[in-house]
């Protein structure tokens, strides 16, 4: 029997960066002004969760506009998102950031991630 | 034409369109299906004909009685037979395949199956009734609550709703609409759910 994964690889985007809980992307979206007009508008945050696999992993980005606290959930492979940028990486120890939720301000900041090493390795 | 095929379901995903929406698709591997029998008003009393799954499941040997209905009509044994309706003088002959090449895509289908079997099922769950609360010193949970009069009709009346089983019945899903098409691995994508467990099988046709 054909697997699902199979159907699903032709509509994966491979253009994904590696990133993790706790790191700032900034995801450019697609957005429709008239018929033929199209603009990318940046959303940017911090990753507290992702979630799913395949072509239907999500991820739900939480950002303070204004003082207020606004989360967006994006499908990962979803068209209307034009690319995702890795801003910064977070130092964090879980998966799922909610607790975020309930801090703001200074208490709302995560540490920065060593990613020297990590990126030693990849050099090799 | 036969309008009908045999697909078999491979389990739902996402299709994301061009403007950005999303789209939940069950994925169904309709046919190849085979003519295995023709049926006609004067031998049998209706118009039909009978088709075959053709997959790697197909069994190598079958029971004798079986095995000569599929040597009549010249073609391989098929584990899954089902019967489609068709007028008369459609040209559906005996070893006819049958493809996916018959729908195009926004078709609205119907889609029949057998429902998920959710045994001994309660009130609740199959009829969808309220039940009482919980909290509060309630002492009405997930009970029918009252199934009819004393004096009169002193009996209580038949069809009823009530516990018992649930599922595992011939359900058929109209309207849905057939997404995209896959002719060379004879693949469907239909919008929304199908009756039935991934991998069990489900007839399609075109809505009349």
């Amino acid at each position: 029997m054909q697997s699902l994964d199979q159907i699903d690889s032709a509509q994966l985007r491979g253009d994904i960066p590696e990133f993790i809980p706790g790191d700032t992307v900034r995801v450019h979206v697609r957005i429709k002004e008239s018929d033929n007009k199209e603009r990318l508008q940046a959303f940017e945050g911090v990753v507290i969760a992702r979630r799913g696999s395949g072509v239907r992993e999500s991820i739900t980005v939480r950002k303070t506009s204004f003082g207020i606290g606004v989360e967006r959930i994006f499908p990962l492979h979803a068209t209307i998102i034009g690319k995702i940028e890795v801003v910064k990486h977070g130092r964090v120890r879980r998966a799922k950031l909610y607790y975020l939720r309930k801090l703001r301000g200074k208490a709302a900041r995560l540490r920065e991630r060593d990613t020297r090493s990590h990126s030693a390795k990849a050099a090799k | 034409m036969v309008n009908g095929i045999i697909g078999k379901k491979l389990g739902m995903t996402q299709i994301f369109a061009p403007d950005g929406t999303v789209t939940p698709v069950t994925v169904v591997k309709a046919g190849p299906c085979v003519v295995v029998q023709r049926k006609t008003v004067s031998t049998d009393g209706y118009e039909a004909v009978q088709l075959g799954f053709v997959d790697e499941s197909s069994p190598k040997k079958v029971n004798k009685p079986m095995k000569g209905h599929f040597e009549k009509a010249g073609v391989p044994p098929t584990r899954i037979l089902r019967e489609v309706r068709v007028q008369d003088g459609d040209g559906a002959n005996v070893g006819d395949k049958v493809l996916v090449d018959q729908f195009t895509e926004n078709d609205l289908i119907e889609v029949i199956g057998t429902s998920k079997g959710r045994g001994f099922a309660g009130f609740i769950k199959r009829h969808g009734f309220g039940g009482g609360r919980d909290t509060h010193g309630s002492m009405f949970h997930r009970a029918p609550g009252s199934i009819g009069a004393s004096a009169y009709p002193s009996r209580v009346i038949k069809g009823t709703r009530m516990a018992g089983h649930m599922g595992v019945e011939r359900k058929t899903i109209k309207n849905l609409k057939i997404v995209r098409i896959n002719a060379e691995e004879n693949l469907l994508m239909i919008r929304g759910a199908l009756p039935g467990p991934t991998g069990s099988f489900v007839l399609i046709k075109k809505v009349k």
